[in-house]
């Protein structure tokens, strides 16, 4: 047995991947509208270049980007512009958004051009079509993936890592996006990798999807550049700063990002994307997501045209079983609470978790078990953050680096007596940004 | 559809999944690995042993459960800790101890050493040291009174044999390892002590930094000093103490760095009491002490943020 890449720290949930992992990918029917954010991506919204009546046509551009961290948006439907309104958004506050009735047929924009010879491109014409296709990270963090491509001067990319280790539970969309596209997304790789003239590429899978790591294995094999890295199954393996220094033992300083010592990390589904652009023209459009949880009646992974409301997403897997408790945006470690189905499908969502039954927990006392500190990944002090952050001891808090943490959610995870770490510590930050700014 | 969820729907932050241990299920690990050193000192010393147990089980939960009571608190015995708290505090006992006096040093764990600071997570010290040392204070004649194994006879404990130079004859380390010797109800038997041990490092309920540090800062001391090692280490309460009284969550420092310094204090006290105080054992007060001392060690070292 090979040895399994790891960290230090980090916890085992239950993963219960096997309520999706085993379908091959669906493709939805397509919704009567959709809801498009100007916002769906970290930095500034886009700004819409459309008028309420206006016809549109599938991928077509509707709003733009502003500024270099920033992204466009895109028609995920032809139809006609019903609305441009705030809007209930998954990640929180309403977002100004364009919303799209379908006219049911479906036609594309007619200047959709590829690249089949993608290689005679420069890294500035590639980063070019990545930022006009509106193309951010998908695992979930949604970083504008141009602006990952673009490094400045002074940092060399020497490697390029493809995050396919989904460590969240519940969700299976990389993996199955592993199974039914390797060579697509290996495409996706080289493309990154030409530029950033990187000359190492690894593909990083945990060891809980076998079927995938044989498979990328096989096509890996003709590769020359590229490997392959099996790592450790443990939340949160796929956080890339962990990933990095699993794989390669190169440690991320604080403040700093993976640029910084030389290695770009892109989520699979982010190089399916780029693929699709670089090669066949197509901007982001639409997206795979795991609907999945003991609330819905047909748990799948699906092809899922972004702007669908979740609602609609819901009935297309059968629809809810009675009375759920909660509704996730994503996974059940770092996923975001909804309290409606009305929200959009964004490029960052990557599941849509229903569960039945959820408990809630009264918060106990600390009994200085430790246990979060251990968990944390960062080497962080969860305990002793919260509890400054109970006295308002804003001062006290600062020496326990509180905005490193990722709010992975491992201390809260384990955590005996039941203390919402994670929400003491968000609290910290928010109120450690605002002091920081007087 | 829409409003019949709205309205049930649980709007919380992350994470969503919790793991299922609680601090019941961590006392619960506890108290079974006491459960070898209870067996042995009921071998070695009778059913009495049980009913000093039960006895000091029973007042630790009763006093608990008044006291928040009559301070309309939320009542916390279900957490188990009370029952550990208990065992402890009998394990830290002669066989021979009067079971009034076991109540009292009950009540006195309890109350004293963990409600008036607020309950469990708040106290600063081990509950059950506290009572042992008011109980010693108090009743020295009865805290002091060792009986042999078996049949009960008036003896002095192995230590105090060492410390007063009396003419009897020293148990084997065979003896002491498996708890033929006198000595307080729990900590007789090293082999019991150290299957519990074992369990609770399984468990990750403690980790090895106190207790190595502490035995191997005490083993060194000895070596250094030119007494017995092996003899140190498995006479008095040594591997009791290190292993389930040092080692208690709330009392001892947060980080592995800080349980490393806690239990290098411990020994070294616990070396300094033995060898130049006027008690013949001195971990009860090297863990009282150094309990002193967690908030200081715990803002003194600070951990290497990932990256930096």
């Amino acid at each position: 047995m090979k040895r399994l890449f790891s960290f230090k720290g980090g916890v085992h949930p239950s993963y219960f991947k096997e309520l999706t992992s085993g379908q091959p990918l669906g493709r939805a029917s397509l919704p009567d509208k959709v809801v498009i954010p100007l916002s769906q991506h970290t930095g500034r919204p886009a700004k819409a270049i459309v008028k309420v009546g206006d016809e549109v046509k599938t991928g077509q551009l509707i709003g733009e980007s502003d500024g270099f961290i920033s992204l466009p948006v895109h028609s995920s439907l032809s139809g006609k512009i019903a609305d441009i309104r705030p809007w209930p958004h998954p990640l929180g506050p309403d977002v100004l958004s364009i919303i799209i009735e379908s006219d049911g047929r479906d036609e594309w924009v007619s200047d959709v051009t590829g690249h089949e010879d993608y290689f005679r491109l420069s890294p500035e014409e590639i980063r070019e079509i990545v930022k006009s296709a509106g193309i951010a990270g998908l695992g979930g963090a949604a970083f504008p993936t141009h602006v990952k491509l673009t490094p400045p001067e002074d940092c060399e990319i020497d490697t390029v890592i493809l995050n396919g280790c989904e460590c969240e539970p519940y969700l299976t969309c990389d993996h199955r996006l592993m199974l039914d596209y390797p060579m697509e997304i290996l495409e996706g790789l080289k493309i990154i990798m030409q530029t950033l003239d990187a000359e190492r590429g690894i593909v990083a899978i945990e060891a809980n999807k076998p079927d995938a790591i044989s498979l990328l294995e096989k096509q890996i094999r003709r590769e020359p550049s590229l490997e392959l890295a099996v790592l450790k199954v443990k939340y949160p393996q796929g956080a890339e700063k962990h990933l990095i220094d699993a794989i390669l033992k190169r440690e991320v300083p604080p403040g700093k990002l993976p640029l910084h010592v030389g290695i770009v990390v892109d989520n699979v589904g982010t190089a399916f994307a780029i693929r699709q652009a670089v090669r066949r023209g197509i901007p982001l459009v639409e997206r795979v997501i795991t609907v999945t949880g003991s609330g819905i009646k047909q748990p799948q992974n699906l092809w899922i045209r972004l702007g669908t409301l979740f609602g609609d997403v819901i009935s297309q897997c059968g629809g809810l079983r009675e009375n759920p408790e909660k509704i996730i945006a994503g996974g059940p470690m770092m996923g975001i609470a909804q309290y409606t189905l009305d929200v959009p499908v964004v490029k960052g969502t990557s599941g849509i978790l229903v569960l039945a039954e959820a408990k809630t927990f009264a918060e106990g006392e600390c009994i200085r078990c430790g246990k979060c500190i251990d968990a944390c990944p960062v080497n962080l002090m969860p305990t002793a953050m919260a509890q400054r952050v109970k006295s308002k001891d804003w001062v006290g808090l600062k020496r326990y680096s509180p905005l490193e943490c990722m709010e992975c959610g491992s201390c809260a995870y384990v955590c005996p007596a039941k203390i919402p770490l994670v929400q003491y510590i968000k609290w910290g930050k928010e109120e450690f940004r605002e002091k920081e700014k007087v | 559809m829409e409003e019949v969820i709205s309205q049930r729907l649980i709007v919380s932050i992350s994470p969503h999944v919790r793991a299922k241990e609680d601090v019941r299920a961590i006392m619960f690990d506890v108290i079974i690995a006491l459960s070898p050193a209870l067996v042995a000192s009921v071998i070695f010393f009778g059913w009495r042993a049980l009913v000093i147990v039960s006895v000091s089980i029973f007042f630790s939960l009763a006093s608990e459960f008044i006291w928040q009571k009559l301070w309309a608190k939320k009542t916390t015995v279900g957490d188990l800790s009370p029952v550990v708290t208990g065992m402890l505090l009998a394990f830290v006992l002669p066989p021979s101890s009067p079971l009034w006096m076991v109540a009292i040093g009950a009540f006195v764990a309890i109350i004293l050493g963990k409600q008036i600071f607020g309950g469990l997570g708040y106290n600063p010290f081990n509950p059950a040291l506290v009572a042992r040392a008011v109980l010693v204070a108090s009743w020295p004649v009865y805290m002091t009174t060792w009986t042999r194994p078996f049949d009960g006879v008036t003896t002095a404990s192995p230590l105090g044999i060492v410390k007063m130079e009396l003419e009897q004859k020293l148990p084997s380390y065979l003896e002491m390892f498996l708890g033929n010797r006198a000595g307080c109800l729990g900590e007789i038997s090293i082999l019991a002590l150290l299957v519990g041990a074992a369990y609770l490092l399984y468990r990750k309920q403690i980790t090895w930094h106190i207790p190595i540090s502490y035995i191997g800062v005490v083993g060194l001391g000895c070596f250094l000093l030119k007494r017995d090692p092996l003899f140190n280490i498995m006479a008095g309460g040594l591997i009791l103490g290190a292993f389930f009284m040092a080692t208690d969550m709330v009392t001892s420092p947060l980080t592995r760095e800080g349980k490393l310094l806690f239990g290098v204090g411990c020994g070294l006290l616990t070396v300094l009491i033995r060898f130049t105080g006027g008690f013949p054992e001195g971990v009860c007060y090297s863990i009282l002490i150094m309990n002193m001392l967690t908030p200081i060690i715990d803002n003194i070292t600070e951990l290497k943020v990932f990256g930096g």
